[in-house]
């Protein structure tokens, strides 16, 4: 079978690659485009260790086609930082060693900026909801939720 | 149809390393010429910190700025041997080797500095900042790169050093099974509070207060980000995680994460810690490791707490809401103890 060409937007550049038949965006990305923030974990959507977006909103990139991306904006941990500039949420993620093993840390990192990103002052509860898809297994989630909530109080050095 | 409450005290002695073969760890430390050092280590740090806590006892024994050292744990092949990263033996028998092999660096790096001032090895000290001198007169002085670079480029020796730690193997004795399999104990002690829902089964952790005793806390960030992820850890086991739900029976195995149940980040309960530092004599710089620990006291703790809540002995892990209810069962109902 043909491979599809896909031109979409990752992290504000435009980029075009070919997709091969039924190839999930978790691969494309990492095989296709060479970005590998998005990680395997489970691939059928349970971890949240791929999760990206897709025009601002969260997504699952191992259940989602890649060819379903064409001309769209897709997101990924490593749009976060500036060149050498990190975002809030990294150098909080730092300070409060939110990061064991880190191979959720990337998928966290998305879901945490899209929730900030549409709800600057979330909850404690928002906060958990936001990241309830995302497995972690070292930290214990309060390290996490306690500097995502760092950000969203003002509290981080921007 | 109620909601119990109940509370459950659990304490642990925990064995810090093993017996087996007497549980060695070998690290090599090495000068670059740039005056900065390499420590290599076999063993790997999967997210506890063991680089960190190496690099900073290595910092410390040689006399060095921690940013001058590197720890480098890529392969076991070519390294120094070591048994592993388990039973909570990485900050205890890596950090031991790590001293003696600093040691040996750190009296090459003075001797090298002794030739360069002309002075005895023996009248030198170094200030932590990357600068050797004599002792009571600082304006002595070369610094570590200069002298690093004295030893590669002109005295022809190697700033280097060996280290090994080693427990000589505990044999059993044949007449009364004594034996000594340990050198070093932590310690923990953990109180839990549940709500038990007798209608559903199901047990909820809604606090955990502990106090955790681990020698010197070398990195206390460090610690407490184990003990707190660790307590989690134990939490999940005491009443969500197993691979064989009906052991020996092999019915109804997880395949997935959605049948492997472990608690969301909104299933957490406040967890209070207490660090107690009572340095151990054989640890780095009294260091033990919290490892395993962090899990261990959390599990009896949340047996002995639905115990008390609906009178329930629950004697496999984890705590199913299908034993408790079971157990409600068996009782012709929930019998809080408070209650008795």
């Amino acid at each position: 079978m043909a491979k599809t060409p896909v031109t979409f937007t990752l992290n504000g550049q435009s980029k075009s690659a070919f997709a091969d038949p039924g190839q999930n965006l978790l691969d494309f990305l990492r095989r296709g485009v060479g970005d590998l923030t998005p990680k395997f974990g489970c691939g059928q959507g349970t971890c949240g260790a791929c999760t990206v977006t897709i025009d601002g909103e969260t997504r699952l990139s191992c259940l989602v086609l890649a060819e379903t991306v064409y001309g769209r904006e897709v997101g990924t941990a490593a749009g976060l930082a500036d060149g050498a500039a990190l975002d809030p949420l990294q150098t909080v993620f730092m300070e409060h060693f939110a990061a064991q093993c880190g191979y959720c840390t990337p998928g966290m990192l998305v879901s945490a900026r899209a929730l900030l990103d549409r709800n600057p002052r979330p909850s404690r509860e928002e906060v958990i909801e936001a990241i309830s898809g995302n497995l972690c297994r070292c930290t214990g989630y309060e390290p996490i939720i306690t500097a995502i909530l760092a950000v969203a109080e003002g509290r981080a050095r921007a | 149809m109620a909601i119990h409450k109940g509370r459950g005290f659990a304490a642990i002695n925990y064995p810090i390393g093993m017996n087996l073969g007497g549980d060695p760890s070998q690290a090599l430390v090495h000068s670059n010429p740039d005056g900065k050092f390499t420590v290599a280590l076999s063993a790997i740090d999967l997210g506890q910190g063991m680089k960190s806590v190496t690099r900073q006892i290595a910092a410390e024994t040689l006399g060095v700025p921690v940013e001058d050292v590197y720890v480098d744990t890529a392969d076991s092949d070519t390294g120094p041997h070591d048994m592993g990263s388990f039973a909570s033996r990485g900050t205890h028998r890596m950090g031991n080797a790590v001293i003696r092999a600093s040691e040996e660096a750190r009296q090459v790096m003075l001797e090298a500095a002794a030739e360069e001032l002309e002075v005895d090895a023996g009248d030198l000290v170094t200030d932590g900042k990357g600068n050797i001198h004599v002792k009571g007169a600082p304006s002595r002085s070369i610094t570590t790169m200069a002298a690093a670079q004295a030893a590669q480029f002109r005295q022809g020796r190697t700033i280097a050093g060996r280290g090994i730690f080693l427990i000589p193997l505990s044999a059993v004795d044949p007449e009364t099974g004594e034996m000594s399999p340990v050198t070093t104990f932590a310690h923990a002690a953990m109180l839990v509070t549940v709500e038990v829902d007798d209608e559903t089964g199901e047990v909820a952790v809604t606090d955990m207060q502990s106090a955790y005793e681990v020698g010197r806390a070398l990195n206390p960030k460090l610690v407490e980000q184990q003990l707190r992820g660790g307590a989690w850890m134990g939490m999940s086991h005491a009443a969500w995680e197993t691979t064989e739900p009906y052991y020996p029976a092999r019915d109804h195995l997880p395949e997935d994460f959605n049948s492997y149940l472990m608690p969301g980040p909104g299933d957490l309960a406040p967890h209070h810690i207490s660090i107690l530092e009572r340095p151990a004599e054989d640890g780095p710089y009294g260091g033990k490791g919290p490892g395993e620990m962090c899990a261990n006291p959390v599990l009896p703790a949340v047996v002995n707490a639905v115990y008390d809540a609906v009178g329930v002995r629950i004697d496999e892990l984890p705590v199913t809401p299908e034993k408790v209810l079971r157990g409600i069962r068996a009782n012709g109902g929930a019998r809080p103890r408070q209650a008795l």
